[in-house]
């Protein structure tokens, strides 16, 4: 056990051993999910304040949910609803919040460091739920999670980042977590996407997807982010899914044992094949459990004060 | 370096745990209704040796589980987060004299913590709660059904069991003075 954190901000500041700690914690959290009564008291009169300045809807029911299974009281905040549109800055909306004497936010923002600068100017602990193209650090711990679950270790594994990776929070944050627990990281899509400069964070860049995906363990396919990039990056979607989506003949040149992952929404017949998203070897549907069970994990830990953890025996 | 004693070597704990379950069966005489649970970490290994003594008293075999109580603990925000333990309870609490087993009772905190877990799993019959070491100080009405061995303690000394289940040479219960 090791946790003395206040926010979750990145991957890329977290040591492996923190990483682990979120996943066993997030193991038993897992199991709650599976009893009668699914709520636990552990952050009973806390106050969390869900910032969603940029649209989320699987996000944000997630931690919506770990919210209310941990029995905090929930405050959501949405772009179209808020003050955002009346002018006022991000610091001050934060400000207001912290004055209801909120203990947690979790912001979404559209704008890369958000979530730290919150951190910088408020006393509660924030949670990044995704920071423009930078981290989205609760989906690399879910899906190192997942990975854990299945293949039953991480290091030495062949893990395939395959899209866009340029404009993806995901991938940088999988990145990050991947390489800290001993993965092999191997990263493919259009040259427009992937730019070479990924080799820095220590992955292997390849434009050749059926090479990319040979030996890989785990498939990890990402949307292409209409919303973030420009419309030069690539000639059309029907090329892409030519040239780099995953379908059947592709998968059949794969190891057997190769699993396939997306952190959603997936767009079937692009980036995946309708049928391969359905298979056994799909772990859509767990990851987005998982994912529940993970902000459970990451509540909690947060919530704990500070100093050593020893507590008075009995 | 501060003073261990070891207050119950191996042969005590054995006795300890042999009386426990004697008092256990006299107390509840249809030992069919009686189940075990163990609080993480010290209680789980206990509460399974006090299964196999009880099921030479009463030949037949006793549920035994374990159970976290880590999520409703009342000190959540003064401590670093504590280590979440998996909580395994393989049948139905509900109308069932559930034993809950722990090593040290102490302030009383997590006895109250693990009746409010348990609640969560169906609601027992009656809930007993059997101890290896009361070392005093308790912070709530709380009083111990079954004790191994009542040992006075100053509050800042520490009490350890080490069980050969975990990784142990032998079996001690240890009191480190400060």
């Amino acid at each position: 056990m090791s946790w003395n954190r206040k926010h979750l901000l990145d991957i890329e500041s977290l040591t492996a051993a923190e990483i682990m700690t979120v996943i066993d914690t997030a193991r038993a959290f897992k199991a709650v999910g599976k009893r009668i009564i699914k709520k636990v008291p552990a952050l009973r009169g806390k106050t969390v304040v869900n910032l969603f300045v940029e649209p989320s809807t699987r996000t944000r029911i997630s931690f919506e949910l770990a919210e209310q299974r941990l029995s905090a009281d929930i405050i959501n905040f949405s772009t179209e609803a808020s003050s955002f549109k009346k002018g006022e800055t991000l610091k001050d909306t934060a400000r207001n919040l912290e004055a209801l004497n909120a203990d947690f936010i979790v912001i979404r923002h559209g704008a890369s460091g958000a979530p730290h600068f919150l951190s910088r100017v408020i006393n509660a602990s924030v949670i990044n739920a995704g920071d423009g193209a930078h981290e989205h650090p609760t989906q690399a711990l879910l899906d190192a999670f997942t990975i854990l679950e299945r293949k039953g270790k991480i290091k030495g594994l062949n893990v395939t980042i395959l899209g866009d990776i340029l404009y993806s929070r995901v991938a940088r944050s999988n990145i990050w977590a991947l390489k800290k627990l001993g993965a092999h990281v191997t990263l493919c899509g259009p040259v427009t996407l992937v730019p070479k400069t990924f080799e820095q964070m220590g992955c292997r860049v390849t434009y050749d997807v059926d090479e990319a995906i040979r030996e890989a363990d785990i498939i990890h396919l990402l949307r292409i982010q209409h919303e973030r990039q420009r419309k030069t990056m690539f000639p059309g979607i029907n090329e892409y899914t030519q040239l780099f989506g995953l379908n059947k003949a592709r998968l059949a040149k794969c190891k057997p044992d190769a699993l396939i992952m997306h952190p959603g929404p997936i767009n079937r017949g692009v980036e995946i094949d309708s049928e391969i998203a359905d298979c056994g070897r799909s772990l859509i549907l767990e990851q987005v459990t998982n994912g529940l069970a993970v902000r459970m994990a990451v509540l909690f830990l947060l919530n704990g004060g500070k100093g050593p953890q020893e507590i008075a025996a009995s | 370096m501060p003073e261990s004693v070891v207050i119950l070597d191996a042969a005590a704990i054995q006795r300890a745990l042999t009386r426990i379950a004697h008092e256990i069966a006299e107390r509840n005489e249809v030992g069919a209704e009686v189940a075990l649970v163990g609080i993480p970490e010290g209680g789980v290994p206990l509460a399974q040796r006090l299964g196999k003594i009880l099921a030479e008293i009463w030949k037949h075999a006793v549920p035994v589980g374990s159970l976290d109580v880590s999520m409703h603990r009342d000190d959540l925000d003064q401590h670093a987060a504590p280590k979440v333990y998996p909580t395994v309870i393989p049948f139905d609490v509900t109308g069932k004299t559930v034993v809950l087993v722990d090593d040290v009772l102490f302030s009383g905190r997590t006895t109250r913590a693990a009746m409010d877990a348990l609640n969560d799993f169906g609601r027992p019959r009656k809930i007993q709660l059997a101890v290896l070491i009361d070392r005093g100080h308790r912070e709530l009405p709380i009083k111990a059904d079954f004790v191994g061995k009542n040992v006075p303690t100053a509050r800042e000394e520490k009490v350890s069991l080490r069980l050969t289940e975990d990784g142990a040479q032998r079996d001690e219960v240890t009191l480190e003075k400060k």
